[in-house]
């Protein structure tokens, strides 16, 4: 432990500091009164943006697979986690947290059991993988439910023991992980058979999942008996938990997770396939997996940010989540730039900012309904004007790659064999 | 045109060198074009082999073949005596068969030291939660890699372009990177897709002298598909030539030279007459 904290560079600790400064200023101003309700909801959904909208660039920008799923993956988390913290607030039951809770792990287990299992016998094809992984998922998710009901009694009790706002704090944490969880389980179970699409068909996929999530949402009262979601009518009474600081907390957990990854040689290979899938093939990269990786990765960070979403204004509405809204993520994207984590970061608060919270101030009511057409010309000036996005290639230190320094003994080659071609 | 029975199978039959590479009867098929048609070779440890034949003739569909990136309609591929037809791509590389293309494939928008990284993705020994929390583990493994990247770049006289983005490198930098980063997973079989393709004379000389010393210095063995004779004639031991995905003629380089069948193929029908005739007067001349 000693020896990992001395090994955090000095650029680190730069960052870490600067953004804990700037979480105690917005804290402060929040405190104060000088930011108002308004501009604290703009503000925090510029976060859930931000989280939502990493996901997405490391599957596009930075894995080179064009998705419009990303929103399907944000409601799932959203729903997900506000059915737990309902459950808690509302019906006083832990029953929520246990049963995801089993479903996560179940799920989970399964899935990477069977990985491995397919892995030694070779010459299983993609559907009938699929099929096995479906199979045992729903099996996995059977026996989660019964489980966790079981369970559901004894942890409510253990809650209850801690200090009525500690316990809620821990559901709502708890919640937002499941959700991103969840939401990462099903994109693993979607992408085996999408992704193996070529990247415009891959596109069409998605989007296609993202219609049938909120078709399922809609009908979630209905045909999957959670009477509390309420369907298309949206579901109410949400606790509105998701404060600047628990914000500030992932948001920050995901940029370092995302530039860490990025700045290994887990990275190296994702960005690998997007530069040139079968020159990475032949350089020894699993680029199936690869893709698979990133995919659910980038729906992990989907999910959380759909969680932290449910809670900041305490209603869900189907509607919220239709194809439409699911461009959104993909404006910041471009807007920031493909492959680039500071900008999209940065997108996502000028976003959050200026078009949906400055711009709601100036321009007269009903310019929300302009928003589609404002929003189209902006990318297309963009595209015009520098298609690389505001921050192109930018980064800030912390999250660029160092140029590691030469240290080299002697040249062991020949000159002439190696020189001389100077075209 | 059956192959087996009038060309004489490559090398001598009682070389004691490991089998490297043995391909038996592989066909490819796409729809009804047949690329390639019972194509078979072996290739014995340290030997430099040629594969010639005009645009078309199923060169680099071999190629793709023996990397897996095609599975062939019909025979095998043995590598080490182990038969590697039917496998990912990527384990067929972590066997230690590297290839570079006959197009560039470098990875464009990279550094030069990140292609050369990349292919030791394999030999990144740490895991993902190493990677996630950059544990000192991770940092140790890491350094260790670069600076492995960078003396391997070292060799190729590269090392003053490790922080240079790969697609901004002249085009001679591209091929000696392609060939650098083919190699640093060190694989016991390089396959070069037409090396020398777009070269002018000087970058070509320069080319073979650097074939040359990598195959001494990592103990290669190197099939090499090739247009211009100038290389495969200067540096191959024996060549295959293939015409129509089929094999037409296999030898020495000059017994290819003089074959009629790849004169035909490369020149045309007559041509073969003709080169004859022009042959025959200069032996009278002489």
């Amino acid at each position: 432990m000693v020896k990992f904290i001395r090994g955090v560079s000095r650029k680190t600790w730069v960052f870490l500091g600067l953004a804990v400064g700037v979480y105690l200023i917005v804290q402060v101003l929040l405190s104060v009164g000088v930011l108002n309700d308004f501009w604290s909801t703009i503000i925090r959904q510029g976060a859930v943006m931000a989280i939502l909208a990493l996901g997405l660039n490391l599957i596009y920008g930075f894995n080179g697979q064009f998705s419009l799923g990303q929103f399907g993956f944000y409601a799932i988390g959203a729903y997900a986690s506000a059915d737990v913290t309902y459950r808690w607030t509302l019906l006083q039951t832990a029953n929520g947290v246990t049963v995801l809770f089993m479903v996560v792990v179940l799920v989970g287990v399964a899935i990477l059991g069977l990985r491995q299992l397919l892995s030694r016998i070779r010459g299983v094809d993609a559907l009938s993988a699929f099929a096995l992984y479906l199979v045992l998922t729903i099996v996995a998710g059977a026996l989660a439910v019964v489980i966790g009901g079981a369970l559901a009694g004894p942890v409510t009790t253990l809650l209850n023991l801690l200090p009525p706002g500690w316990s809620l704090q821990v559901v709502f944490f708890l919640a937002i992980l499941l959700g991103g969880l969840l939401a990462a389980e099903v994109s693993f179970l979607f992408g085996l058979p999408v992704l193996m699409l070529g990247s415009d068909y891959f596109g069409i996929a998605t989007l296609g999942f993202t219609i049938i999530v909120k078709v399922l949402f809609d009908n979630s009262d209905t045909m999957f008996g959670f009477a509390e979601m309420k369907g298309a009518r949206g579901m109410v009474g949400i606790p509105q938990l998701s404060s600047w600081f628990w914000m500030f907390v992932f948001l920050l957990a995901v940029v370092v997770i995302t530039r860490n990854i990025l700045q290994s040689s887990y990275g190296r290979a994702i960005v690998s396939v997007r530069e040139d899938e079968i020159a990475a093939m032949s350089m020894g990269i699993d680029v199936a997996s690869f893709k698979t990786f990133t995919f659910v990765l980038g729906s992990l960070f989907a999910g959380i940010a759909g969680g932290l979403y449910a809670h900041v204004g305490g209603f869900l509405v189907p509607d919220s989540f239709n194809f439409v809204k699911s461009f959104d993520p993909m404006i910041v994207v471009v807007l920031g730039g493909l492959g680039s984590v500071t900008g999209t970061v940065a997108a996502s608060f000028i976003w959050s900012l200026v078009l949906e919270g400055l711009l709601r101030l100036v321009l007269p009511q009903g310019f929300e309904t302009w928003r589609y057409v404002v929003y189209p010309l902006l990318l297309l000036v963009m595209m015009l004007l520098k298609p690389s996005g505001l921050f192109g290639n930018f980064e800030i230190p912390y999250l660029r790659q160092a140029l590691p320094a030469l240290r080299l003994k002697n040249n062991p080659a020949p000159a002439e064999a190696t020189q001389g071609s100077k075209a | 045109m059956m192959t087996d029975g009038h060309i004489p199978s490559n090398a001598a039959q009682n070389d004691a060198r490991l089998v490297v590479l043995d391909v038996q009867h592989l066909t490819k098929l796409f729809g009804g074009l047949r690329a390639v048609a019972n194509f078979g070779i072996t290739i014995r440890q340290g030997e430099l082999v040629g594969l010639i034949g005009p645009n078309g003739a199923g060169k680099t569909t071999i190629f793709n073949m023996i990397t897996s990136v095609y599975s062939p309609t019909q025979g095998t591929v043995s590598f080490m005596g182990e038969r590697i037809d039917g496998l990912e791509p990527h384990v067929v590389n972590q066997l230690g068969i590297a290839r570079t293309f006959q197009n560039i494939r470098l990875f464009p928008n990279l550094t030069v030291l990140d292609n050369v990284r990349i292919a030791y993705h394999h030999h990144a020994d740490y895991g993902f939660f190493d990677s996630v929390l950059h544990t000192p583990r991770f940092k140790a493994k890491e350094q260790e890699l670069t600076e492995r990247a960078q003396e391997f770049l070292g060799v190729f006289n590269l090392q003053d372009r490790q922080g240079e983005i790969a697609k901004n490198l002249p085009y001679g930098e591209q091929r000696r990177l392609e060939i650098a980063r083919a190699l640093a997973a060190a694989p016991s079989l390089l396959l070069l897709d037409e090396p020398a393709a777009g070269m002018n004379p000087a970058e070509t000389t320069a080319l073979m002298d650097l074939i040359h010393f990598i195959r001494e210095r990592f103990k290669l063995t190197i099939l090499l598909i090739e247009h211009q004779m100038q290389v495969v004639m200067g540096i191959c031991e024996w060549i295959t030539a293939m015409d129509f995905g089929e094999i037409i003629a296999r030898g020495s380089p000059k017994e290819i030279q003089t074959n009629p069948k790849v004169i035909e193929a490369y020149l045309g029908r007559g041509s073969a007459a003709l080169s004859e005739k022009y042959r025959k007067t200069r032996e009278h001349a002489a």
